[in-house]
């Protein structure tokens, strides 16, 4: 009987199961893809050299995007990781800084010292976010636009509007440091990202969160602590926030205040790209991984192929749009 | 006389599977269609074909005679077919004329909208309906009875002259439905075709002219509704004999399993005492609002409760939030599936383990293998039809779904089973696989409440009947005591 049912007509070609289809494969299609025109056309793409160029790009946004997709799976939002990116870089930056004025008080401090304090600081904002949001249910978006807000203004306050600058050799190597030839900001998003596939596919708090953004009722219903799965998520959209800061920071030299606008833009745009609804529920971190590096990808070959950087954007908005578009439609057609 | 609609050898695959194989359908002016069967017999793809929204694959459709084709819904809507959905999409924002005439609304002089006209000729519809809603009001302020009346308000405005309706009854109470087929005679009185589409037999049978059955996508015949009984009907509609409706294999203990007293939500409910014990099933029968879902969501820790105690086996609880209910070996299957029920993004394996996933997996890590056996067992125990346990909850039909639900429940082996309204929207096959795990779980010594709102179910599977008035219990009768007149006097 229900073989026939209408809701199961051809169960193999559903919209859901295409849309899983196109999410699970569609997306590293485009990005071989991508890979093959860009190498085709430039013969210097595909050097050792560039493509390490390349990932060391997306390592930053990469990381960022990953914690976006926790937040994502529950159907919320961080716009503030931009801004938290500059706080934990120039907190972290205030410890390991060999300056004599720009630092606090006995800095340079062991470097496990300022990269806990970056992690931290990035931590303590997203937990905030997340009691704001899971606690007293003020919408994300309200909630961390706020973040974005007072994060930077707290960067400001904290390095008094001035950059922090000659960082120690030891915390300048999570950003320019390398093993056998890897990059270690490389090295640290692989980490990340093995880590997070491994939390949202094979634990218990994984299934908790695409339950919580799948259907928030059934969840509670079901026992689960929504609460707290999505307070969870915003400290782990912000510890990793934290983390990418540091990497600019290392990697810059010294930490900006004016560091990392806009970054929360870049890693929602990865997440998007990615086939992770922005509905939640649905959604994997390989996606965003993907298209963290379509987006480094591109932007690279639009440089090796002279393209301006004004008509850059450009293009990386038509593709943000274009890959949701394309992702919609094939779901949909009946 | 032409008939308003006719329609023969309907055909619609999807993806090589068919959906519908040979509908047929013939509506006279001045009727009311009954188009019953199962989920899956192709009722939907039918109506979405005659709505314009899918297109035929092959097979006539003729309007007053005319052969027509719909491309989109707009035609159907043009050629005066109207539907009234299941689920209603108002604007709630909007006033009822607004809504009424949406996409249509009468200019003024300088392009605007000439509100007092589009207002006056709502209320004109409405009064001439004998609907009382006043066609100012927003939206939102309307019960979705009223929302429904407004539905059918737009349809006459659009000069319809078949209106489908939907499982019209699904969200609203007896006495609501009652309204109902008053405005239904209204419409028959006007010449109007009505096709009715609905699981429930006794509405059928009081309501509707004429039949059509489909079963798994085919025509399987029509007829008077005068010259069919109920028996008939059901056998037509699921292809095979069936004994009887209900059958009750439980037989209540001595032993309480769950007893309430003097439970209270500010505003919702007030004073709700009663006991359930093992091996029983009690009912509670109230309407729409009466505060049947909220003594649940008070029960289950959804809701805080503002005074009584709950005693499970005799031992005094507290519970705060879910989780101490599931603790306490409480479980809740909910009123409606979808929306609290189930994830429908997850898969039916992941469905079935949602609320037991401490257990199946102590450590961090999930275990898969536990999972899947976990899931094998109560696909097999339910007999769940589905291809595999991967695949996406939201793909099952109806009845299927709502053995998801009851096995996630299941598999925690819980004391109490509290059911809201478990066979909403189910077919009456599944429907008495439903009706057989409530018993089997009673006779094994579970408790279990159920809320109802069709009274020939409560009356079918409950030893006793607590009746829910305003809030407060308007009495608790033993199953032999009741009837269904007096249910219905009782809840209103």
């Amino acid at each position: 009987m229900p073989r026939t049912d209408t809701n199961a007509i051809g169960r193999w070609l559903s919209p859901e199961r295409r849309a899983h289809l196109v999410q699970e494969y569609g997306i590293f299609l485009a990005f071989l893809l991508l890979v093959v025109v860009l190498s085709a056309s430039n013969e210097f793409f595909l050097t050792g050299r560039n493509v390490s160029n390349v990932l060391l790009q997306t390592s930053i946004n990469g990381i960022l995007a990953i914690g976006m997709t926790f937040v994502i799976l529950t159907r919320g939002i961080d716009l503030s990781v931009g801004s938290v990116v500059a706080l934990a870089g120039i907190v972290s930056a205030s410890f390991a800084t060999t300056s004599p004025t720009a630092g606090v008080a006995g800095s340079p401090y062991p470097v496990f010292v300022a990269l806990s304090l970056g992690v931290l600081v990035g931590a303590a904002s997203g937990a905030i976010i997340g009691v704001i949001v899971a606690r007293f249910a003020v919408p994300a978006f309200v909630a961390t636009l706020g973040m974005l807000s007072a994060a930077r203004g707290l960067t400001l306050i904290f390095g008094g509007g001035r950059p922090v600058p000659s960082l120690t050799p030891e915390f300048r190597w999570i950003g320019t440091g390398n093993v056998l030839g890897i990059p270690a900001p490389v090295i640290i998003l692989s980490a990340v990202f093995l880590l997070s596939w491994w939390v949202l596919a094979r634990t218990r708090f994984g299934r908790y969160v695409y339950a919580v953004g799948g259907n928030p009722h059934a969840a509670k219903t079901s026992g689960i602590n929504v609460t707290r799965i999505k307070f969870i998520v915003y400290v782990i959209s912000g510890a990793l926030a934290g983390l990418g800061g540091m990497i600019l920071t290392a990697r810059t030299g010294s930490a900006l205040p004016q560091a990392g606008i806009a970054y929360e833009l870049d890693a929602i745009a990865a997440v998007v790209i990615g086939g992770t609804s922005l509905a939640g529920g649905v959604g994997r971190v390989t996606g965003t991984l993907i298209g963290a590096l379509i987006i480094g990808v591109m932007n690279n070959g639009l440089d090796l192929m002279g393209i301006e950087s004004y008509y850059q954007q450009v293009i990386k908005g038509a593709l943000i749009v274009g890959a949701v578009m394309l992702d919609r439609n094939r779901g949909r057609t009946a | 006389m032409q008939p308003l609609l006719k329609v023969e050898g309907l055909k619609k695959s999807f993806g090589g599977v068919a959906a519908l194989r040979d509908g047929r359908f013939e509506l006279r002016a001045g009727s009311v269609h009954a188009l019953c069967g199962g989920n899956g017999a192709g009722k939907s793809t039918f109506l979405s074909i005659l709505m314009g929204i899918h297109q035929r694959d092959a097979g006539t459709i003729w309007r007053n005679g005319r052969e027509v084709t719909f491309a989109r819904p707009a035609d159907a809507l043009a050629s005066g077919i109207a539907i009234i959905e299941q689920e209603l999409s108002p604007v709630p924002h909007m006033s009822v004329a607004e809504n009424i005439y949406l996409g249509r609304e009468p200019a003024s002089r300088f392009g605007g909208i000439d509100f007092r006209a589009m207002t006056k000729a709502a209320q004109d519809l409405l009064d001439d309906l004998d609907f009382n809603i006043d066609a100012n009001q927003t939206m939102m302020t309307l019960s979705v009875a009223q929302m429904q009346l407004v539905e059918i308000t737009k349809a006459l405005s659009h000069e319809a002259e078949v209106i489908f309706m939907d499982e019209p009854t699904s969200a609203i109470g007896e006495r609501e439905v009652q309204h109902l087929f008053a405005a239904i005679d209204q419409l028959k009185a006007r010449g109007k075709g009505i096709v009715y589409v609905s699981h429930r037999l006794a509405e059928i049978f009081q309501i509707a002219d004429t039949y059509t059955v489909f079963r798994d996508g085919g025509y399987v015949g029509s007829g008077a509704i005068a010259d069919i009984n109920r028996h008939d009907m059901i056998r037509m509609i699921i292809g095979r004999e069936m004994s009887e409706e209900y059958i009750k294999t439980n037989i209540p203990t001595v032993t309480t399993g769950l007893e309430v007293s003097a439970l209270a939500s500010a505003g919702k409910i007030e004073d709700i005492s009663f006991s359930a014990r093992k091996g029983e099933i009690f009912g509670i029968y109230g309407l729409v609002g009466s505060g049947r879902s909220e003594i649940f969501n008070c029960l289950f820790g959804l809701d805080a409760a503002s005074g009584g105690t709950v005693r499970v086996d005799g031992v005094q609880v507290e519970i705060a939030k879910p989780a101490d209910a599931i603790g306490h070996g409480l479980a809740l299957v909910t009123e409606d599936r979808k929306q609290t029920g189930l994830n429908l993004f997850d898969s039916v394996r992941g469905n079935i383990c949602m609320a037991s996933l401490p257990e199946l997996s102590p450590r961090f890590v999930m275990s898969r293998g536990r999972e899947a056996s976990a899931s094998a067992q109560m696909m097999e125990r339910f007999q769940i039809k589905a291809a595999r346990d991967t695949m996406p909850v939201s793909e099952l039909s109806g009845g299927n779904q709502q053995k998801v639900v009851l096995g996630k429940w299941f598999l925690r082996q819980p004391k109490v089973l509290l059911l809201d309204e478990p066979t909403r929207g189910v077919d009456v096959g599944a429907k008495r696989e439903i009706y057989r795990i409530i018993c089997e779980f009673a006779s094994a010594g579970g408790t279990v409440v159920m809320i109802s709102s069709e009274i020939e179910e409560v009356l079918g599977m409950a030893d006793r009947i607590m009746v829910m008035r305003d809030g407060r219990s308007a009495g608790i009768h033993k199953r032999e005591e009741i009837d269904a007149q007096k249910l219905v006097h009782l809840a209103d």
